[in-house]
């Protein structure tokens, strides 16, 4: 189980241009970090480099388990981390159950774990549509349920709220709130407020 | 592996019913194999000779066309992301995609390479050889296929260059296929070429998913 991540002078660019650098961010169990910054900033770069995506052009990611043990970054990223972006990879032919079954065992699942993710975001009349058929509300719903249905302490969130309803917000801050009470961690990039307590951290300032 | 029937499941859907899926893939061959004769000429000795050869050389266009897009479409659409952070490395993602993609379109091709090549008059005894050689060969070409849809990612044109990249490589196959077939038709001692033929698509195999997930990290960076 991941207990921290602690980010040490990180250095992130594209191309040419230095996006920011020296950048020092801890996150304990508990916490959630709001990321803000003008477009372009870097805030989704800063996630996909702690997803392991990304190269750092300089300083660390480390990540802890209990009693402040090294995780290895490799387990961490395919086992203790949710990363959820813009595109949320579903397969637009394919409907949103077969879908979120797949992501769902990819990420450690199972078939009982994504129908208590599907009750909880009401996502019931959904699941035998195409995903084509669905708005951007309903997609990033589908998108969001792994997040329930294979629990990583990690979330990495891309502007997870930005297509949803008030009522799906609000639903959102309460699962939001409830992971962290659970001792897990949320890194989200974010234009509006988040719907629970976070830490603000000013990216490429 | 964990994950790895979970993803060759949905890698297998997906390519099963993709515009057609392995329909699509055998209707383009059917149509390739049909115009030989209308550029060939129609005398019968002659197609007879070219049959196995050109039945080979479809088998390579036909894969080559459908694994255009093998890892386009899952970069396009953010699935690569959670591919990249699931329990199975890339590089066994990558197998998954191109031995799903054999299984999908490659192996139906394979049934119908040696039907083709008797249609245009090559003597049934080719028949079981040419089937072997389109299901191995077949590996060879998904793999080195899947090589050039990875090399091409967030290109544009892209379609055209993974033909530059990878038909060079899809050379010694078709070498050692048609080289085999040749031998056989002619009675002469045919295992040497298959043989060939068998190695090469071992080490693509067991070469590729290393150069693909590579490839793929380059394009997620």
């Amino acid at each position: 189980m991941m207990r921290a991540v602690r980010i040490k002078g990180l250095s992130l660019s594209r191309g040419e241009r230095t996006l920011f650098s020296g950048l020092d961010l801890d996150l304990e169990s508990g916490d959630a970090v709001a990321l803000l910054g003008r477009n372009g900033a870097g805030k989704t770069s800063l996630l996909r480099a702690v997803a392991g995506l990304l190269r750092p052009q300089a300083g660390t990611i480390g990540f802890e388990g209990s009693e402040g043990r090294i995780l290895e970054a490799e387990v961490a990223r395919a086992d203790h981390l949710h990363l959820a972006g813009h595109h949320d990879g579903l397969k637009t032919a394919r409907t949103a159950w077969e879908e979120l079954l797949f992501q769902t065992r990819w990420t450690g699942g199972s078939e009982a774990s994504a129908r208590a993710a599907v009750e909880r975001l009401e996502l019931g009349r959904l699941l035998d549509l195409e995903v084509r058929r669905l708005s951007a509300g309903q997609r990033r719903r589908v998108s969001l349920a792994r997040l329930l249905a294979s629990p990583r302490p990690l979330w990495l969130l891309d502007e997870p709220m930005a297509p949803l309803d008030a009522a799906h917000r609000a639903a959102f801050g309460a699962i939001l709130a409830q992971h962290l009470a659970g001792g897990g961690m949320v890194l989200a990039a974010v234009h509006d407020p988040l719907p629970v307590p976070a830490r603000l951290v000013e990216v490429g300032a | 592996m964990r994950g790895f029937g979970v993803l060759f499941r949905r890698e297998f859907a997906l390519a099963w019913g993709r515009g057609g899926g392995p329909l699509l893939a055998l209707a383009f061959y059917a149509c390739v194999v049909t115009l030989l004769p209308l550029a060939a000429g129609r005398a019968p000795e002659r197609l007879a000779s070219l049959a196995p050869g050109i039945a080979w050389l479809a088998l390579a266009l036909a894969a080559l066309l459908s694994l255009e897009r093998l890892f386009e479409r899952d970069f396009e659409d953010g699935a690569l992301d959670l591919l990249a952070l699931g329990p199975a490395p890339l590089e066994a993602v990558a197998a998954a995609k191109c031995l799903a993609h054999w299984l999908a379109a490659g192996a139906p091709l394979a049934l119908a390479a040696p039907i083709a090549a008797v249609a245009l008059g090559a003597s049934p005894a080719t028949m079981p050889l040419l089937f072997v050689c389109a299901l191995a060969g077949g590996l060879a070409f998904s793999f080195l296929g899947g090589l050039g849809a990875a090399l091409s990612l967030g290109s544009k044109r892209g379609g055209l260059l993974v033909a530059v990249i990878v038909l060079p490589l899809y050379a010694p196959p078709v070498i050692f296929g048609a080289g085999a077939l040749d031998a056989l038709a002619g009675g002469l001692p045919w295992t040497g070429g298959l043989l060939f033929l068998l190695a090469y698509s071992a080490a693509a195999i067991a070469l590729s998913p290393l150069a693909m997930a590579a490839a793929c990290r380059n394009a997620l960076d």
